[in-house]
């Protein structure tokens, strides 16, 4: 299905810097030159042959913070989106198959949960809640999931009226056949360019919750809480809180323009051979 | 608008060597170029009808289009030249393309449904080509499509004008655009399948008005249809196109009564099929019981205590236009709208009203097949995954065995094995259906409800499926109910029938019977309004007929 002449120079880039963030963060303690809280250096060193990208506002080297920040963000924004299309797809599509009092039950708790904006969502629950890896998790994937369902079950509303899935009825076939195997294959395309989508602004929320302090907590490095960490440098002229902020940019695209050739290749009727 | 007197002896539209060629892109090449209309030629007089025909992919609306200097869908005029009034419009740049479309060339759309803006009332969609050009002014030009509403016999003709779109019916809706497309009194309209869509008792009366404007406006018109009889009725010559080439070109009368070429010749005669009408057993294996049926919590009743039966192994027909039931009897039938009242006997046992109620026994042993076949099959499956399914799910066949079964069932409906991996989008029109037909067998059952399993395929693929379901009739034993508008296939293949109308049933019986006289006064509009292939039928069809059909 993914034949490589078939690639484009956009998803070749995509997939390229895509796979060295994810390289990055899955041998970060092999790669990094450095621990994680080690300080080796003084205070916003420049970039060296010692200190590849300098180092930060309490002497640690910034190329290994980076290399562990990919780690513990890709990490958190993954099972984030993970858990949100998990959750928010099988909702959605249950909701749009079952119909009836189930549908409206859950289309108005989710409509309650998305009148509350997001961002102040998760402030008021991580001010109370322990900030821990899991809870995290679960916060962001929890909020993230009212949108896939949303997404989810208006696509499956639509292919539930299709003759083919009135076929698999008469048949007799169950819920499970019906969601899994006559609607989710059609529904595939758009919830894919979704996940592509979903995952960076699971970055970004986690970056945002971070730089607010309610994040990934101290001495751990991610992205936004290092954009924090080295924010007051930018007034001496050291780019140390851009290199973070850069980073965050650079999986945001890369990780759409997958997307994009994914979608690409899943929404051709003939399984890709046309 | 005032024309300048005709000085190329009457021709208004000639087309020369018209070539028209489309890019595709095959699976795992390059693209190619493919050509859809090699080097066709033809002219046509003021004032005359042409009739294009032919199946589907013959290249008849891209030649009628050409004649608007218009490809659709990326397809590229390519050589050739086509002159409207003597000149050469494929030269005419954009601008003055756009001067002469809508002015002295209108397009009369199959779907006109889709054709119309939803959120414009229809004047100002019928008068707008002439205020665009200037012909008219707006009190002109709405003065000359009220008369046009009246000359069509549309209800109402002064202020139909004010509806919407969706406030009409799709006879009526088919007619304001052939109202639409007179009002800028153009020298030639495109009809481009007016009344395929339609059902037949409303194509009867969409036919005599459009040929009544036609006459009386004397506008030239390129008449485009896969439906011979229709074109008989209103074209003067017929011009026969078989993949992108002509076949032949004459007279109306000379290629309806004396076709010279083989192809036309097909066409032309009618497919009869010699189906023996079964006697009616003691003990049907369906039987419905006065079942009414409503949508909106009872608020509309759709069935209205109706009562059929259905012998083992034999077909029971169910005629009516669109709206008079027949596909919500189905509906009844499957347990996808649970009757208010009546019961519903299959194979001895009462069937419960809900579907999720119903026992699997139940559910494999009556199947469907739907109209639309490619949205009736999951397009991420296989065909093998599609008639491997109800093996499995029935069954438990699994592996070996299963393939074994499917390859047998390609087999009955005249495909290959080579069908196994292929997607329903990698079908043509007619193999879906059998890819449809095959998934029903395969549940090995007694009663096979067929919806309008024909009418959205070309004669003579139709007829093929229909040879097909007798076949298999024979062989397997299946009764089937066939819910269909065109009387012609009933003929075929019925063993009894039972016509609707407004969710009764009006008549009903063995098909010698029902199709015997006296008739009551809407059977004898169905039979009437079916287009014979004779010049001067829609006339005497027209006086014939005792009751006006409803979409009028």
């Amino acid at each position: 299905m993914f034949d490589i002449k078939t690639i484009t120079v956009s998803a070749w880039i995509g997939l390229f810097f895509t796979a060295l963030f994810l390289f990055c963060a899955i041998f970060a303690p092999w790669i990094a030159p450095y621990g994680k809280a080690e300080i080796v250096g003084g205070v916003w060193e420049p970039m060296s042959e010692q200190f590849w990208l300098g180092t930060d506002n309490l002497g640690r080297d910034l190329l290994s913070r980076m290399i562990y920040g990919a780690r513990i963000t890709v990490f958190i924004a993954a099972a984030a989106t993970a858990l949100s299309f998990s959750l928010g797809a099988i909702l959605g599509f249950t909701a749009a198959v079952v119909g009836g009092w189930f549908d409206t039950l859950m289309s108005r708790f989710i409509d309650l949960l998305m009148s509350i904006p997001t961002l102040i969502f998760g402030l008021v629950v991580l001010s109370v809640l322990p900030s821990t890896i899991i809870t995290l998790i679960l916060v962001m994937g929890l909020l993230d999931s009212t949108r896939v369902y949303r997404l989810s079950r208006a696509v499956a509303a639509d292919i539930n009226v299709m003759d083919f899935v009135e076929a698999a009825k008469l048949r007799g076939e169950g819920n499970a056949w019906i969601i899994f195997r006559e609607i989710l294959p059609n529904a595939l395309s758009p919830l894919v360019s979704e996940l592509g989508l979903r995952f960076i602004y699971a970055v970004l929320f986690l970056s945002a919750l971070s730089f607010l302090g309610l994040g990934v907590q101290p001495p751990e490095a991610d992205w936004g809480g290092m954009v924090k960490e080295n924010k007051e440098g930018i007034v001496f002229g050291i780019p140390a809180a851009l290199i973070p902020a850069g980073a965050i940019a650079a999986l945001a695209i890369s990780v759409n323009l997958v997307a994009d050739w994914v979608l690409n290749r899943t929404s051709s009727l003939k399984g890709g051979r046309g | 608008m005032a024309n300048p007197a005709p000085k190329h002896d009457g021709r208004l539209l000639e087309i020369r060597n018209l070539r028209i060629e489309a890019t595709s892109y095959p699976p795992g090449e390059p693209p190619k170029n493919i050509t859809i209309v090699h080097d066709v030629s033809l002219t046509l007089e003021r004032g005359k009808v042409l009739g294009l025909i032919g199946e589907s992919g013959a290249g008849k609306s891209t030649i009628g289009l050409s004649s608007m200097a218009y490809g659709r869908g990326g397809v590229r005029i390519t050589g050739g030249e086509v002159l409207l009034n003597g000149r050469d419009i494929l030269k005419a740049g954009k601008r003055g393309i756009r001067r002469i479309r809508g002015r002295e060339v209108c397009y009369v759309a199959q779907s006109a449904a889709a054709a119309f803006n939803p959120a414009h009332k229809l004047m100002d969609q019928v008068v707008e080509a002439a205020l665009q050009h200037g012909t008219a002014s707006r009190a002109e030009a709405e003065k000359r499509a009220k008369a046009l509403f009246r000359k069509l016999s549309l209800p109402d003709p002064d202020n139909i004008g004010n509806r919407y779109p969706h406030q009409v019916s799709g006879g009526q809706l088919q007619r304001v655009m052939t109202a639409m497309a007179l009002c800028s009194e153009p020298d030639l309209i495109v009809f481009d399948e007016p009344t395929t869509a339609l059902d037949v008792t409303t194509q009867i009366d969409v036919l005599a008005a459009i040929k009544d404007a036609i006459r009386d406006t004397g506008v030239a018109a390129l008449y485009i249809t896969h439906d011979l009889a229709v074109v008989a009725q209103i074209a003067d010559e017929i011009i026969v196109l078989r993949n992108g080439k002509l076949v032949e070109w004459g007279d109306t009368q000379q290629i309806i009564k004396e076709p010279r070429q083989e192809y036309t010749n097909q066409l032309v005669s009618v497919h009869r099929i010699d189906h023996q009408e079964k006697p009616a057993t003691s003990s049907p294996i369906l039987s419905v019981k006065n079942v009414t049926a409503a949508y909106g919590h009872g608020a509309i009743r759709v069935l209205k205590d109706v009562s059929v039966d259905i012998h083992p192994g034999q077909t029971l027909a169910v005629v009516g236009e669109s709206g008079s039931g027949k596909s919500t009897l189905a509906r009844a039938i499957t347990g996808l709208l649970p009757p208010m009242e009546g019961t519903i006997t299959f194979a001895g046992r009462t069937l419960a009203n809900r579907l999720a109620d119903r026992q699997r026994e139940d559910l494999r042993e009556l199947q469907m097949i739907y109209q639309m076949a490619d949205v009736a099959m999951n397009p991420r499956q296989t065909v093998a995954e599609i008639i491997g399914r109800p093996l499995e799910f029935y069954f438990g066949m699994r592996g070996r065995q299963r393939d074994a079964r499917v390859a047998e069932l390609l087999d009955k409906i005249e495909m290959g094995k080579g069908f196994a991996d292929r997607y329903p989008a990698e079908l043509s029109g007619g193999q879906k259906q059998r890819v449809c037909i095959a998934r029903a067998l395969a549940a090995k059952p007694k009663l096979i409800i067929c919806d309008e399993v024909t009418s959205a395929l070309d004669p003579l693929v139709a007829h093929g499926i229909l040879r097909l379901l007798l076949d298999l009739q024979a062989e397997e034993d299946v009764a089937y109910l066939f819910i269909t508008h065109d009387l012609a296939t009933v003929k075929a293949i019925a063993d009894s029938i039972a016509v609707m109308y407004r969710g009764e049933v009006v008549r009903y019986g063995p098909k010698s019977q029902v199709l015997t006289p006296p008739f009551d006064d809407y059977t004898d509009l169905l039979l009437s309004s079916v287009p014979e292939m004779e010049v001067g039928w829609l006339e005497r069809a027209i006086s014939g007929r005792r009751m006006a059909s409803a979409g009028n």
